[in-house]
């Protein structure tokens, strides 16, 4: 009896809250849900866009935080998407999720035929599987080398050209200032957590050296050459020596606090991390400057890894319409503009990079064309649904040089014999 | 009542007696053994967390399978063998330090001392965290930069510079150790504590008239008397430690030289969507579990039939 007193009491505020809502807003909508990264100020700003796209349409949007670490959270992904559920309609995705996430997202062009009109290409092409756009793209990334430029310039170095300059005046400028008594200071931070970041990171070191990508496009696996090798035992030097030995725990959001607490002279670090160095709270506030990565010795290149996030809606997602107009609103020209001026988020439109105020804020955009035109994508496209296998095995092998348990030699030709029996049995 | 045949009799008792077990093996069959049975069966399959509902039976692939000259499959991967090898170290390690550690302060809490109940209810804080909240507590006052622990290892003098005790592969699994020892073992001073507060105490007076020493006391009278609560506190920290997932993933995520058996049987169900071959890590896991309780328990049987003798 006292049940359906309560379930009837329930329905009936059910109701009126329901009939509030549709008073309020033009649709007579519940409410939708967003998940949006917690990376810097990724969070804050997707509060804002969002914010004002529920002003404009009076549906109410709800915002999911998910984890920092991209392996977790892609995780977090396959397990609601797995079961169908639909907890999140709008997903952040990285730019390596689409073959992976595919799916469970929707056709975007299916509900605005225009969706995609105006980003770079090679970002449309990627998010394009089986002729289906399956993500917007919010922002793009790139790898880049952030530095001191006050301690660069004291001690008389200019931003490093190759990787052994960087070591250099890395082991310099520590060596002079820990004996001026600055005991905290390190030379160079970067992402050696046995994560995804630490592919992006070693993909940049390898690629520098022209080692190429972990697979060529034809599939055929290339990472046991010696440029690779050279690359690794590089960074496996490193470590000790200018970078502390920590970086092997350290995610993106770690090595900036050693970076911007002043404890470091170099960093590599993804374009968000501008905006907040120069931040009114920042100890190092107008102290930085940032280059493009260095290139592996007189032949390599500049490059970084291309990374950034784009924005899919959940086939599962009982309101698609208004999801899809919500993330083409948050990836348009006008927001990414905002995100730009405020945050150094890079824009996906080309023609953002020519805009005045856009560059006004990010005088370095225009200096990273290099490196956004060489940037080196990850073998997510070749190697499909195997990717998560293939950055495991390949940040794994890393790890474990950069730990000291292995020499790079042995453990790339054990990571390719390994990339070789997975490949050979799966079908890539 | 009167004159019932002892067997019919019987027979009601046992009838009565499934009759209130049932509810309660219902629901182990629903809770257990099901997803239990569910586990082997894919175990055998090539079922992918994209599309649970698709799959193929592929007999025993997943466990070993030869092709083209190579081994395939969770046998022949070092890194299973791996993180077999860090929870047996993970699990020795933990419960040999807990339960050292669980006794002697078992022993202080039972001393009669001013503030003991206030001490009491303070070494149960570990305890009562949340291992999630205090792994992360712990990750970051072992963070090698701005670390609380190198801080004041440093300030003691102590170490010269900082350490990397999540970064050193020498180092990880043993933070981790000690940050699991950290945590239970309250729970091991509980269990030991109870029994303690059991003891009959003539032993305790018999031994003082004597003048026994005691250090003596303990090893003697006061271990012998506490070993069946000890038996089960390990039984508990054992099992609970060879299944350990979360203080390792949160400290040291999916890192090699940490890696236990429910981190890489997550790593493959989750990260990698391969139920099948993550079903039959969580099944060898079992398995291994099984055996060493098994193994465990045996040994302490003859230990105490032998005693008894």
């Amino acid at each position: 009896m006292a049940r359906t007193t309560i379930s009837g009491t329930l329905a009936a505020f059910a109701l009126s809250a329901g009939t509030l809502i549709g008073a309020q807003g033009a649709l007579a909508q519940s409410s939708l849900s967003i998940s949006c990264g917690a990376v810097g100020v990724e969070l804050e700003l997707c509060k804002a866009g969002v914010e004002e796209w529920s002003q404009k349409t009076g549906v109410e949007v709800e915002i999911v935080s998910t984890p920092n670490s991209s392996t977790e959270r892609l995780a977090l992904y396959q397990q609601i998407l797995a079961a169908q559920g639909d907890d999140i309609d709008i997903l952040q995705v990285d730019v390596v999720w689409p073959g992976i996430l595919g799916p469970h997202l929707v056709d975007l062009r299916a509900y605005d035929e225009q969706a995609g009109a105006g980003h770079f290409e090679a970002l449309i092409a990627n998010n394009t599987v089986d002729g289906k756009l399956l993500a917007l793209p919010w922002w793009t990334d790139a790898g880049v080398l952030y530095y001191r430029s006050d301690l660069l310039e004291k001690h008389g170095f200019e931003p490093p050209e190759t990787w052994s300059q960087l070591t250099e005046a890395a082991r310099t400028i520590m060596a002079e200032e820990r004996a001026a008594g600055d005991d905290d200071l390190w030379g160079f931070v970067w992402q050696g957590k046995a994560y995804e970041g630490l592919t992006c990171d070693a993909l940049e070191w390898v690629d520098s050296f022209g080692g190429g990508g972990i697979v060529g496009a034809d599939g055929a696996v290339t990472i046991n050459n010696p440029q690779a090798i050279a690359a690794i035992e590089m960074a496996a030097s490193w470590v000790g020596d200018i970078t502390p030995e920590g970086v092997l725990n350290y995610d993106e959001e770690a090595a900036r606090g050693v970076f911007q607490s002043g404890n470091a002279v170099f960093m590599r670090n993804w374009p968000y991390a501008w905006a907040l160095a120069q931040g009114d709270d920042s100890p190092i506030k107008g102290k930085v400057g940032v280059v493009a990565l260095p290139r592996g010795g007189e032949n390599g290149s500049h490059t970084g890894t291309l990374g950034g996030w784009n924005l899919a809606v959940s086939k599962y997602s009982k309101n698609p319409e208004q999801a899809v107009d919500l993330a083409l609103f948050l990836t348009s020209k006008a927001q990414q503009k905002q995100r730009a001026i405020s945050s150094s988020y890079n824009p996906t439109y080309p023609d953002l990079y020519s805009d005045a105020d856009v560059l006004a804020a990010n005088p370095f955009f225009g200096t990273l064309e290099e490196t956004f035109t060489n940037a080196v994508a990850r073998p997510s496209a070749i190697v499909g649904d195997k990717y998560n296998r293939v950055s495991s095995q390949f940040w794994s092998a890393v790890h474990g040089v950069l730990g000291g348990q292995e020499e790079a030699g042995p453990a790339l030709a054990g990571l390719e014999n390994s990339l070789n029996r997975l490949s050979r049995r799966g079908r890539w | 009542m009167s004159e019932a045949t002892p067997s019919s009799h019987q027979a009601r008792r046992v009838r009565t007696a499934w009759l209130f077990l049932s509810p309660m093996l219902i629901g182990l069959a629903v809770v257990a053994v099901w997803p239990l049975a569910r586990t082997v069966y894919y175990a055998f399959t090539d079922a992918s967390l994209t599309a649970p509902g698709d799959y193929a039976f592929i007999g025993a692939e997943n466990f070993a399978v030869q092709d083209g000259g190579y081994w395939y499959g969770l046998l022949a991967d070092p890194l299973w063998w791996t993180s077999v090898w860090n929870t047996l170290v993970f699990a020795a390690g933990s419960v040999a330090i807990e339960v050292v550690l669980g006794v002697i302060l078992a022993l202080v809490m039972n001393a009669a001392f001013p503030g003991r109940a206030l001490f009491r209810a303070a070494v149960l804080i570990p305890w009562a965290i949340p291992t999630v909240v205090s792994a992360k507590m712990w990750a970051w006052m072992l963070h090698d930069q701005f670390g609380v622990v190198n801080h004041t290892l440093m300030t003691l003098g102590l170490i010269a510079e900082p350490v990397a005790w999540l970064a050193n592969p020498d180092l990880t699994l043993l933070s981790v150790i000690l940050v699991d020892a950290w945590k239970t073992t309250p729970f091991v001073a509980l269990l030991v504590l109870a029994s303690l507060q059991m003891l009959p105490k003539d032993c305790y007076e018999a031994a003082r008239v004597d003048g026994v020493h005691p250090i003596k006391v303990f090893f003697g009278v006061t271990l012998p008397l506490i070993r069946p609560a000890l038996t089960v506190a390990v039984i508990f920290r054992l099992l609970d430690a060879l299944r350990v997932f979360d203080v390792v993933y949160i400290m040291t995520g999916n890192a090699e030289s940490t890696m236990t058996m429910s981190v890489y049987a997550r790593q493959q169900l989750v990260d990698f969507q391969d139920v099948g071959y993550g079903s039959a890590a969580s099944t060898l896991l079992f398995m291994v579990i099984a055996f060493l309780t098994a193994l465990y328990l045996t040994a302490v049987k003859a230990d105490v039939v032998r005693e008894g003798r």
